[in-house]
């Protein structure tokens, strides 16, 4: 579908979001269910819809939508939704800068250089993907490593291939699903490499992009060395000790003419700097309140913007929220400040958000640190859950109900997840 | 027709020098193997416009420094490549060494260099508060800069090219004959690997199948080219040795010291204002801190022996990098690397530039352009033409000569009431293309229609795919680009040339 075009921009908007992919378009619907009339989306792409719009694979909107999708009808369905909304989505545009008192300067190609002003602004831009240089891979700097999300969309939507024969560095979601995606296009991939010694993407994925096409993944190793004057042409790999230092006597030299790297993703907050919010330092993204707004008035963000999340349904459910808060504060709805910190506690990286209140129902992500199964999610003494397992790659969600915080008033409750014994009732 | 002047190599020397001839009234070739300019060790250095102080006394080295760092400003005036004097910071962390500041300081002093001042503890703090404490004392000297190694190549050929000066790139230069109107230089042009045209030579000497059959093995299927010229100059960086063998000019040798770099973060811009220096020891100037032209700090470089084609990056080198920076400015991080490079330096035996006539008369020599190479570029470019006129050339100006080039535009440098404007003339500069570095598809578009051929042109030209995302987002614009500008199918868009190929067709009978 086409995304219409505004015909005219307004010099002043309710809400402004920042980022058209399903953070955005989400942040967009919760802004209007909220009383916010004039709600623009801003989005770089001459189509909304994000990175789902490569993501041709199903295993999208079982939470969010109670079936099963692919990207881009996910995408489809969110776009939709912000149509029915009268929401304005402004395509091939992009946000140069944000000032303190909400005024957005814009360029885009249908309307140029423009300043907005914004009741309320929400921040969706999503995150970028780690490259080499981030991990220093030693070796020649030749064509042929490149992200799993760019061969994503050279193959999905460039309709051409990354090249032959390939070496996959990074157990995330998109190198997992990219390593079937190339097998089915008659791309040799001589395996997954990861340097930690457990898989990071979802358990769905190991199972059905590695293990159903028989590609073996290697724990604990790393790629050491990249050669190749101008294409690609080896990948040397060798396994790592606890400390992640490669044990070169058992390397072992790869023949390939790509390396896909794999190795994470950063939220892209460039905005966040400029606005000088708070950021933390775990998740590197803003902090935010239990209506996902940041330390600065009236600036809310969402999706992979605060934390990585590993299922768009919860970035979906989670940036609904960030745009009623953000409708909220645009029409001058006071909404009660937080009253509980959750500080991280065994086995926990981090909650998001870090505060909530006692009065309502609160979703709480979180991901952990190392696997562990079976185990217990403690909320400091008031709520305990039994885990059949946690796993880095797979976010953990809490509902935490106003039941299981009654005759708690408030202040710290440490969040931990610890090993059950088996059978045990915790 | 023959050429005046052939200039082997096309690197900011070769490419200095072409700008200079261009001055005059003769016809003159720029013999380059990569498929753009600068992009071999002027690519990958320091970018450093060194103060003028460091070089020593009685060396062509340390003269020559000095001569070129004073002619970067005009040239910049003219060429609008991106060039600041920021200043340099020479640091002492105990006595001797702030003795050796005091003999660099009075160096300088003699030989003209204006401004430099001796730094305290206090006065380092203020300028600049996020060096180490260790440092007991600091030689600042006003003069230094930083430069867009790659972005002056560019312009010095685009101006050297605007005044007549052919460029033949592609083109390996594998012998050179001496005959009687001067000499036959024979070049190997790669084909392109997807069948691209090869372009006509540049004086149409294109010479296929030869008749001796000298091109065989790996270089069967090229095409051979004679190109015939008065004069020759041997720019030809890590292998002038071998050029200048081939009609016995040589005699000398060239060694490859290879030096790794890391580039840091944009959320560093500013964190230190100056190039920072360590105190130098006689073999090395060590480990430094460079706030880029961009802003982007770069920590660098290494210095090791190495094989003429060696740029690897390696783990042992990211580690002296960082330790060294970090005795500077103890902040710095390997979290904050966005992308490394390796860059190879012309070393000759005696260490000195091997520069002037040679014993071979119309034979110029430009080699062993080790740093201060770039900064003394300018300079050395008037040295070659002495020797040039010296040998016979005829130095004649020109009338027309254009100094300049039409500046590129700079969408992020502009004004909202530039950046309104810009746009409403044209809505090409007002998509974005690289969101981390904000460049616009206008910017690339004009960087194509001036020449830049690969995605690494793009890039050293506008700084689409340099920022933090390093080319995650802008590759695919930069290559759609390419396709509409150059009419060539999407995988036949390179990063550097070759078989640097980004993607290839679909295969047949896949799923």
């Amino acid at each position: 579908m086409i995304t219409p075009k505004p015909a005219h921009l307004q010099p002043r908007y309710d809400v402004v979001v920042v980022g058209g992919g399903p953070a955005g378009l989400a942040a967009a619907v919760g802004a209007r269910e909220s009383g916010a009339e004039r709600v623009l989306v801003i989005d770089r792409e001459p189509e909304a819809g994000g990175i789902l719009q490569q993501c041709i694979h199903p295993g999208f909107g079982l939470h969010h939508f109670g079936e099963e999708l692919t990207g881009p009808e996910y995408a489809q369905r969110a776009i939709e939704q912000t149509l029915e909304q009268d929401v304005d989505v402004l395509s091939s545009a992009y946000v140069l800068d944000v000032a303190g008192d909400r005024r957005l300067k814009v360029t885009s190609r249908d309307h140029g250089v423009a300043f907005l002003d914004a009741g309320a602004v929400v921040l969706a831009m999503g995150a970028r993907e780690r490259t080499r240089g981030a991990i220093r891979i030693p070796g020649e700097r030749p064509a042929g490593v490149m992200t799993a999300g760019f061969a994503q969309k050279l193959v999905n939507l460039g309709g051409m291939l990354p090249g032959r024969r390939a070496v996959i560095l990074g157990s995330g979601d998109i190198g997992l699903i990219m390593a079937r995606r190339l097998v089915l296009e008659g791309v040799e991939v001589e395996g997954v490499y990861e340097l930690m010694p457990h898989a990071n993407g979802l358990n769905r994925n190991l199972v059905q992009c590695l293990h159903d096409y028989d590609i073996p993944l290697h724990l604990s190793t790393t790629v050491v060395h990249i050669d190749g004057r101008e294409r690609v042409e080896k990948v040397t790999v060798a396994p790592v000790d606890e400390a992640y230092r490669p044990n070169m006597a058992q390397a072992r030299d790869i023949p390939c003419d790509t390396l896909l790297v794999s190795i994470g993703l950063i939220p892209d907050n460039e905005l966040a700097h400029r606005l000088g919010l708070r950021l933390d330092p775990v998740t590197t993204g803003p902090v935010v309140t239990s209506t996902m707004e940041t330390t600065r008035d009236g600036v809310f963000a969402c999706g992979n913007v605060v934390h990585i999340h590993d299922l768009v349904d919860y970035v979906s459910q989670e940036s609904l929220l960030a745009g009623r808060g953000a409708g909220a504060y645009a029409i001058g709805t006071p909404t009660p400040p937080d009253n509980v910190r959750l500080t991280p506690g065994e086995n926990v990286r981090y909650c998001v958000p870090p505060t909530i209140t006692t009065d309502r129902e609160h979703t709480v992500y979180m991901r952990v640190t190392k696997p562990m199964a079976p185990c217990t999610l403690r909320l400091g003494d008031v709520y305990n859950r039994p885990l059949r397992y946690v796993f880095p790659g797979e976010m953990v969600t809490l509902k935490v109900r106003p039941r299981f915080l009654e005759g708690f008033h408030g202040g710290s409750l440490p969040v931990s997840i610890v090993p059950r014994e088996e059978g045990g009732s915790a | 027709m023959r050429y005046d002047v052939a200039v082997i190599g096309g690197g900011v020397i070769g490419c200095a020098i072409a700008r200079e001839l261009s001055r005059y009234r003769l016809r003159a070739v720029v013999i380059e193997r990569e498929c753009e300019v600068g992009l071999g060790t002027s690519k990958a250095n320091s970018g450093i416009i060194h103060a003028g102080h460091h070089g020593a006394e009685g060396t062509l080295k340390g003269e020559l420094e000095w001569r070129g760092n004073q002619m970067w400003d005009a040239l910049a005036d003219d060429l609008h490549f991106g060039f600041k004097r920021v200043g340099d910071l020479t640091c002492a962390f105990d006595d001797d060494q702030r003795a050796t500041l005091r003999q660099i300081m009075e160096q300088g002093k003699r030989r003209g260099v204006p401004g430099l001042e001796l730094w305290g503890p206090e006065r380092i703090r203020r300028e600049e508060p996020h060096l180490s404490h260790d440092i007991l004392e600091a030689l600042y000297a006003p003069t230094a800069g930083v430069v867009n190694p790659y972005e002056a190549c560019f312009m010095l050929a685009e101006s050297a090219v605007l005044n007549g000066v052919d460029l033949a790139l592609e083109r390996t230069v594998r012998n050179i004959r001496r005959s009687e109107k001067g000499f036959e230089i024979e070049a190997v042009v790669r084909d392109a690997p997807d069948g691209a045209v090869v372009r006509d030579a540049p004086d149409g000497a294109v010479v296929r199948d030869a008749p001796d059959g000298a091109v065989v093995g790996a270089d069967a299927d090229a095409t051979r080219e004679l190109i015939k010229a008065r004069f020759v100059v041997d720019a030809a960086g890590l292998h002038a040795d071998a050029i200048a063998d081939m009609v016995d000019a040589g005699g000398f040798g060239i060694r490859a010291r290879k030096g790794e770099e890391y580039l840091l973060d944009k959320r560093l811009v500013g964190y230190v204002k100056r190039i920072v220096f360590p105190c130098p020891t006689p073999t090395t100037k060590g480990i430094l801190i460079i706030p880029t032209y961009d802003g982007t700090l770069m920590v660098g470089p290494t210095a090791t022996w190495a094989d003429k084609d060696d740029l690897t990056t390696t783990a042992e080198g990211s580690a002296e990098v960082f330790a060294g920076a970090r005795k500077l400015a103890p902040g710095i991080s390997e979290k904050d690397c966005i992308a490394e490079f390796a860059g190879l330096r012309a070393v000759s035996d005696t260490e000195e530039f091997i520069l002037g006539p040679s014993r071979v008369a119309g034979f110029v020599l430009a080699a062993g352009m080790q740093s201060p190479g770039l900064t003394a570029a300018p300079a050395v470019a008037t040295v070659v033409l002495d020797a040039l006129r010296d040998d016979g050339l005829e130095l004649v100006a020109k009338d027309d000569f254009v100094p300049g080039v039409p500046a590129p535009v700079r969408f992020a440098e502009l004004s909202y009431g530039e950046q309104r404007s810009l746009v409403a003339r044209d809505p090409a500069y007002a998509r974005l293309v690289c969101r981390c570095e904000i460049v616009t598809e206008g910017e690339v578009r004009d960087a194509i229609d001036r020449g830049a051929r690969t995605l690494d042109g793009i890039k050293f030209r506008t700084r689409a795919g340099m920022g933090r995302c390093q080319g995650g987002f802008c590759t695919w614009g930069c290559m759609e680009l390419l396709h509409e500008r150059l009419g060539i199918p999407l995988t036949a868009v390179t990063k550097r040339g070759g078989d640097s190929y980004v993607a290839i067709p679909r295969l047949e009978g896949a799923a």
